[in-house]
């Protein structure tokens, strides 16, 4: 069985913010939110100095805290590559999961759901890659089967160095960034 | 950890989109014959079968145009879904999209939401700049204006009337110009943008980079940036290649005040003191001289006047040049050799927006003769040579001829311009010299914001009897009009066909996905009916757009059906790299390469590569580059530069509302100890006061490490002060209001503008 996740290629990112203005359209993501973002993280004293660029979202964990907390259910995994999903008709806009994710990847929809993203499930399903990954003019985004050894995204991950963000809170992330 | 804008914006706002849609109720159905319909799965709203999916099918329409939100003409593909406009994505068979567009490209689609938009004709009510303005028919407007431009014509003469325009959208209106009898077509791109790039070129090799660029970024093997910021600068293709360069290994060399994007992905980060940038292309030049290292047969085969450059060029040395520019002399070294390593696929990039110090051709013709030190032009990984496809244009009638010729430049005295030059037209307008200017035209450019000295461009204003703008938003510039006309967006129309300069032949179409919200319509429609109000009407034939197009496509023989259904048809690869390049870069390649294989062909006045300039020399010029240093920062100031932001074009794109939430204002940069000795903080407001006294609206201090600490630097298009630009107005400040001073080239007009200081000043 599937394991979606994704590996960004920070070398090649330039932080164009495509990945949220593709989202937002393909999406409907209502105006003030968005479900991708970027950081940017500065180190070292002018003009001795590096820059990781990072396209943020959901990283759909292993072990995701806002499904567990979840009082309703409707914070779950779906069997479709393990994507952590929401039932917006079964979400009560408690807010205990946009509490608990420690990458601040959830909001409330003015529509009284918790929303985030869904890897572009809809699109994944019909062999395209998410609007995220599609878009970005640097090719920097990579989407696919983490289970799977054959898989673009196993092979990147095998033959170059990588970290997760906030590895430290324990969740398993699936979202791994190139270096 | 520094968490960028984007990410402190991520939660801001609270009125939902859908919610607002409904509200300004923008409905404009799909207008096109349906073209690649499918029925796909609902988007929005739910998030699988197991989330409640709602089962219901979409129907989508997809239809094929290229994108107006900047002037790079990508190929795109848009999205209607039930009879509404969902997205625009790259379209794949497009050489410069490639499939993908860039992030304005991606939020084009808030250009027809956009509720600023001009929805009718106004004409002025008030006083110029007052921005009181009375609704009226189309006919009521170009009534007005054709019976202003016929009282010019009778006092003044045709040529009273200029146009300043940007983009492919100002085709027809040039056209209508012409037929009107008037030479005074102008556009910023040159003379406050690419013109000192293309004149330095073109007195070098004969022929500039053109747009897009000639660059050849995805084979090149080190590629030099000076001041070009790929990757905030958003020139899709240049972007999308320019990643490739990177994730393939390429060196990548960066010379910039500040630690740009490009900056954090290069090997070499080269801080340059502002304005230098030419003391270091003479001192990189010297060294491949003395150490030896530049191409020996292209330059006997293709050079001319090599000894007299040679011995100009020799007292650079990168010891002279260390004090200039603050660049240690092995640093220089080290990058030349650099270069030297992987030539002839060593790519120093021509940059674009190049009017900084007014010394800007000559520093471009310096770039153009170091590219032909490493035997990079006409060489793969360097620059190719531009294909296209031959596409006749449509007969028209012969336009008058002016007695008087063009305004902008009398006596030539700025010899080697080969556009016109919008400050010439605004000095004319001013002194009424050589011939009075009485009537401007303004399509889709912000005046305010593009020319330098905004007081100039408004008393030029007060000496006209006509000013029109026709633009999408209403712009600054707009709101000093007599008469404002509301044009479509670039999804609601059809324009010129895109016949491209580039690596492969193609052509795009442009066609309306949906319609007009309101009563805007398209530049060919208005330029066709202002015509016929002229009485020009028999300059247009044809009676409608497509007729128009399709003569054009068919007369090549083409298929206008096809290029619909499209967007783009290509024409078979043809060379673009000199014959020559098989030989020096990949033996045995010859024959099998079909992008090799031109005759090398320099159209200077020596049929080579000047690198003495005989032309230069007699009109009077340094027929080789010399450095003059630019004025020193004085104490306590600080040199304001502007560049590009990713999400956002000129100007123009601040309302859009996917844009806007992506970058709603600017912010200055300015050196994070700089701001501590100031007590500064990041993310106070402060005001730019600048050497004439002029105050900038309030800003946020952005405190970082990444620029050096005699320089400021912002994103240029924002602190906008129109009225209707509700979503954007006070929203950051203008770069261009505190460009007050400018250095005009000797050599081609365009106007340095990096030469203007400021303070900060704290906002109580």
């Amino acid at each position: 069985m599937a394991r979606f996740g994704m590996a960004i290629d920070t070398r090649r990112c330039v932080g164009c913010m495509d990945c949220v203005a593709a989202c937002k359209t393909e999406n409907d993501v209502p105006e003030g939110f968005n479900r991708d973002w970027i950081t940017q993280e500065l180190r070292g004293r002018f003009p001795t100095l590096s820059l990781e660029i990072r396209s943020e979202r959901c990283n759909h964990c292993d072990d995701a805290p806002c499904v567990s907390c979840c009082p309703t259910g409707a914070s779950h995994v779906h069997p479709f590559g393990q994507v952590v999903l929401v039932d917006h008709e079964a979400c009560i806009g408690c807010k205990a999961c946009v509490a608990s994710c420690p990458y601040g990847a959830r909001f409330i929809h003015p529509e009284g759901y918790a929303d985030k993203c869904t890897f572009c499930i809809h699109r994944v399903r019909e062999g395209q890659d998410p609007a995220c990954v599609a878009v970005c003019p640097t090719h920097c985004m990579h989407f696919g089967d983490l289970d799977d050894p054959n898989s673009e995204i196993s092979a990147l991950l095998a033959s170059r160095a990588h970290h997760a963000v906030l590895p430290e809170a324990g969740t398993r992330p699936r979202i791994f960034y190139l270096t | 950890m520094t968490r960028s804008a984007t990410q402190d914006s991520k939660r801001s706002g609270s009125l939902s989109r859908r919610r607002f849609l409904s509200l300004v109720g923008l409905g404009g159905g799909a207008v096109a014959a349906s073209r690649l319909a499918r029925p796909v799965h609902s988007a929005g709203g739910a998030d699988g079968p197991a989330a409640g999916a709602s089962g219901s099918e979409d129907r989508v329409e997809q239809i094929p145009t290229f994108c107006d939100i900047c002037f790079w003409k990508c190929g795109a593909i848009a999205s209607v879904r039930n009879g509404r406009l969902w997205k625009v994505e790259g379209n794949p068979d497009d050489p410069l999209s490639r499939g993908r567009l860039c992030p304005r490209g991606t939020g084009g689609v808030g250009a027809h939401f956009d509720p600023d938009r001009l929805r009718r004709p106004l004409i002025r009510r008030r006083n110029r700049g007052e921005d009181e303005w009375v609704e009226v028919t189309w006919d009521e407007a170009l009534t007005y204006i054709a019976d202003r431009m016929k009282a010019i014509r009778v006092e003044h003469g045709p040529e009273a009337m200029a146009l300043f325009s940007h983009g492919i959208g100002g085709t027809f209106l040039k056209h209508t110009m012409k037929a009107f009898g008037t030479p005074n077509l102008s556009a910023p791109s040159f003379a406050q943008c690419r013109g000192p790039r293309d004149v330095g070129f073109n007195l070098t090799f004969g022929e500039d980079v053109g747009s897009p660029e000639r660059t050849d970024i995805r084979n090149t093997r080190c590629l030099v940036l000076l001041g070009s910021h790929l990757g905030e600068n958003m020139h899709n293709t240049q972007v999308q290649e320019f990643a490739q360069a990177v994730g393939s290994g390429a060196t990548v060399i960066v010379v910039d005040p500040r630690f740009s994007i490009a900056a954090s992905k290069a090997k070499h980060y080269l801080p340059i003191r502002p304005g230098t940038d030419l003391a270091l292309l003479l001192a990189w030049m010297q060294v491949l001289l003395s150490e030896d290292l530049y191409d020996h047969a292209y330059v006997e085969q293709y050079g001319f006047g090599f000894e007299a450059f040679a011995q100009s060029i020799a007292r650079y040395t990168p010891e002279w040049a260390y004090p200039e520019t603050g660049l240690e002399p092995e640093l220089i070294r080290e990058t030349a050799r650099e270069m030297a390593r992987h030539r002839p696929a060593t790519l120093v990039h021509p940059g674009r927006h190049v009017t900084w110090y007014g010394d800007d051709a000559q520093r471009s013709r310096a770039v153009a003769l170091l590219n032909a030190l490493l035997g990079s032009w006409g060489r793969k990984g360097g620059f190719f040579q531009p294909a296209h496809l031959s596409i006749p244009a449509y007969p028209y009638p012969e336009y008058p001829h002016s007695e008087r010729g063009k305004v902008d430049n009398p006596g030539r005295k700025y010899p080697f311009a080969t556009e016109t030059i919008t400050n010439g037209i605004r000095e004319a307008t001013l002194t009424g010299q050589p011939y009075p200017v009485k009537g401007w035209f303004v399509y889709a450019t912000n005046l305010l914001q593009a020319l330098p000295n905004q007081e100039e461009t408004l008393r030029a204003i007060q000496n006209l009897d006509l000013l029109v703008v026709v633009d999408v938003v209403p712009s600054e510039i707009a709101g000093w009009a007599d008469v404002v006309l509301p044009e479509s967006v670039y999804l609601e129309r059809h324009d010129d066909l895109n016949v491209e300069w580039f690596r492969e032949p193609f052509v795009a179409l442009r066609q309306p996905v949906v319609k007009a919200p309101d009563d805007q319509k398209p530049n060919w429609w208005i330029a066709r009916e202002l015509a016929r109000k002229l009485d020009l009407a028999q300059y247009y034939p044809w009676t409608d757009i497509e007729e128009y197009l399709r003569a054009r496509i068919e007369k090549a023989g083409l298929s206008y059906d096809e290029l619909q259904a499209k967007g783009i048809l290509r024409g078979a690869p043809q060379p673009v790299y000199f014959a020559d390049t098989g030989r020096s870069v990949e033996p045995g390649a010859v024959g099998s390469d079909p992008l090799v294989g031109l005759e090398a062909n320099f159209p200077t006045p020596s049929g080579k590569i000047e690198f003495y300039s005989t032309q230069l020399a007699a009109a009077g010029f340094d027929p080789v580059p010399t450095y003059r240093a630019p004025e020193p920062v004085p104490n306590g100031w600080f040199r304001i530069l502007f560049g590009r932001s990713p999400v956002h074009s000129f100007s123009r794109t601040q309302t859009n509302p996917i844009l806007h939430e992506l970058m709603p204002e600017n912010v200055v940069w300015v050196n994070g100890d700089v701001a501590a000795r100031l007590g500064l903080q990041g993310g106070q407001k402060v005001r730019l006061r600048n050497q004439d006294g002029v105050v900038s609206d309030p800003i946020a201090v952005r405190a970082t490490q990444a620029i050096r600490g005699d320089c400021v630097y912002l994103v240029h298009g924002f602190g906008h002060t129109a009225k209707g630009l509700r979503r954007a107005r006070g929203k950051g400040a203008s770069d261009a209001g505190l460009l007050t001073r400018y250095v005009v080239d000797p050599l081609m007009g365009g106007t340095g503008m990096n030469v203007n200081f400021v303070t900060i000043e704290p906002e109580a």
